[in-house]
């Protein structure tokens, strides 16, 4: 028998994940006086050393998961405070050597807004554009290289369209060229295999919530051969070999390990009920008339599928869709009240951005969830679309491009 | 984002009854029609309006409306409110009908004001395309 279903129904896993059952549990006995609540800094008594231990534990998960060193692990309050510091950390560090950063226009904002800061600071930095797919080139890199380019900054996945970057051969390019290469990982843990010591990669940031663990938590992988040296961002009392101060949180740390250490063991089974997901809901949708998948097919993750329904306004179609939690590129859902800038740098029209939906899948999504939505997705689609002026106009034939509009 | 009731309750019924809620087109060309279209895809809003006018003593008065809108809940909603307040009012009264009546109905916050803007000026566009064709 079919198990209730959870309304809204949640395929919204690209923003954030529900922290696993076994991974709130483990955090528990970190908090109270019954656990190891002790500040892991503390060297004279039991409870210090008990939290230090875990940890240190917890350090070799994370380190685990992506084949380094844990010393090479700093802890960090998530993946947007690991970007401030690989990113303003290199700068800070190396501006004698030069004061050139590339970086792409589809990054999230935690590498996009420190690389504005740093444009204040007197920096240079080159946004380039993503191809077709969604995808940067290395070519584009290679062409966007100058004597005083001291750091390469490339998300791994992008977090709205799920495409996947090249990072190995990036890397080597960066490697050869001395160049240091900063990879935004928040979207790849337990969803792509990373392997460090076969990546030439200096510094990658992780983030715990996106992997089952708790918000308030992540990692930056700071690479020890070769050496990369950050500046600090945080200063006050030197822990994390002086690169993060800050009291350690025990409890957020050891869910991140946790998380990051079931990650690892269930990575596979995980992956294979995704796919077989993803390929059903693109089967779902595929009779749908004047729908674009955003990013390419081949060049992405199936967690993440990015859609624009042709003259249907996103956020009308999420309210339309009350029984699903999903995302939207649309103007509307954000605060700035501009369509998605990634769909942007990929070359598509605005009025297609604002018609794009985010559907993204995790671990606890069930078959009756995705068979739930896509009983309800193409009629949501069909009655916007009676409403739709652009759709009647679709049907018309009118060729919306050469209209006069009152812009406003 | 969280919207009001009113808003919801508005978009949900417009979108469950179309037809009830005077979603459609009547001919444009038409001489008793008068049609406004306001708002740009790009914007993500394009509001459609039609009124269908009958001259009763020497004054026309709104017998009917159609509406099609593209654009997010608030900005159907906004059009849906609109159509409510149209009909049986001559052109004169229709004028006078401003964007804050609009919003205050809906309870519309501060961020989607401007579906209600969009909303005013498509009747005022509809009438002016209905008054060049008398």
């Amino acid at each position: 028998m079919a198990k209730k279903l959870n309304l809204p129904i949640y395929m919204d896993y690209a923003s954030t994940t529900p922290v696993d059952p076994r991974v709130a549990e483990k955090m528990l006995a970190f908090m109270t006086l019954d656990g190891d609540f002790g500040n892991p800094a503390s060297r004279s008594h039991k409870y210090g050393w008990q939290a230090e231990k875990a940890v240190e534990e917890a350090r070799s998960h994370v380190a685990n998961l992506v084949n380094c060193d844990p010393r090479e692990i700093v802890w960090t309050s998530g993946a947007t405070e690991a970007d401030n510091l690989a990113i303003k950390g290199v700068a800070n560090f190396y501006a004698s050597r030069g004061k050139h950063i590339i970086t792409s226009k589809i990054e999230h904002k935690a590498v996009l807004d420190p690389c504005r800061q740093l444009e204040r600071d007197g920096y240079e930095i080159t946004y380039l554009d993503p191809n077709e797919n969604g995808c940067i080139t290395l070519d584009s890199i290679k062409a966007a290289v100058r004597p005083d380019t001291i750091l390469i900054s490339v998300m791994h996945i992008n977090n709205e369209l799920g495409t996947v970057n090249d990072i190995k051969s990036i890397g080597s390019f960066a490697r050869e060229k001395g160049i240091f290469f900063h990879v935004d990982a928040a979207q790849s843990t337990g969803k792509v295999n990373i392997d460090l010591t076969n990546l030439e990669v200096d510094l990658m940031s992780f983030s715990a919530h996106k992997t089952y663990g708790p918000k308030g938590i992540g990692a930056l992988y700071v690479s020890r051969k070769p050496r990369v040296r950050i500046e600090a961002q945080i200063h006050g009392g030197g822990h994390e070999r002086g690169m993060r101060s800050g009291t350690l949180a025990t409890h957020q740390i050891v869910g991140m390990g946790e998380a990051f250490r079931i990650a690892k063991t269930e990575m596979k089974s995980d992956l294979k009920k995704i796919k077989g997901f993803h390929s059903k809901f693109l089967d779902g949708i595929k009779d749908i008339e004047e729908i674009y998948i955003n990013g390419g097919l081949n060049d992405k993750v199936n967690n993440i599928l990015n859609v624009s329904f042709a003259y249907v306004e996103g956020e009308s179609l999420i309210m339309a869709l009350k029984d699903i939690a999903v995302s939207s590129g649309s103007a509307c859902t954000s605060a700035s009240l501009e369509p998605s800038y990634v769909l942007r740098a990929l070359g598509r029209e605005d009025e297609l951005a604002h018609s794009s939906i985010r559907f993204s899948f995790g671990r606890f999504t069930t078959e009756d969830d995705i068979n739930h939505t896509l009983s309800i997705l193409s009629n949501a689609v069909e009655r916007l679309r009676e409403l739709s002026p652009l759709w009647e106009m679709h049907l018309d034939g009118i060729d919306m491009s050469k209209v006069e509009w009152n812009t406003h | 984002m969280a919207y009001s009731k009113k808003v919801v309750d508005k978009f949900e019924k417009t979108l469950n009854e179309p037809a009830k809620f005077n979603v459609g087109r009547f001919n444009p060309k038409d001489t008793d029609v008068g049609t406004g279209m306001v708002g740009a895809p790009a914007c993500g809003d394009v509001m459609k309006l039609q009124i269908k006018c009958k001259l009763e003593g020497n004054q026309h008065v709104i017998s009917d409306v159609k509406f099609k809108t593209y654009g997010c809940g608030s900005a159907i909603a906004s059009s849906s409110e609109l159509v409510d307040m149209l009909i049986g009012k001559t052109l004169e009264e229709a004028k006078e009908i401003k964007n804050k009546d609009i919003a205050d109905a809906l309870e519309l916050p501060p961020i989607k004001i401007h579906c209600s803007v969009l909303a005013e000026d498509s009747i005022k566009q509809a009438i002016e395309d209905f008054e060049q064709k008398q």
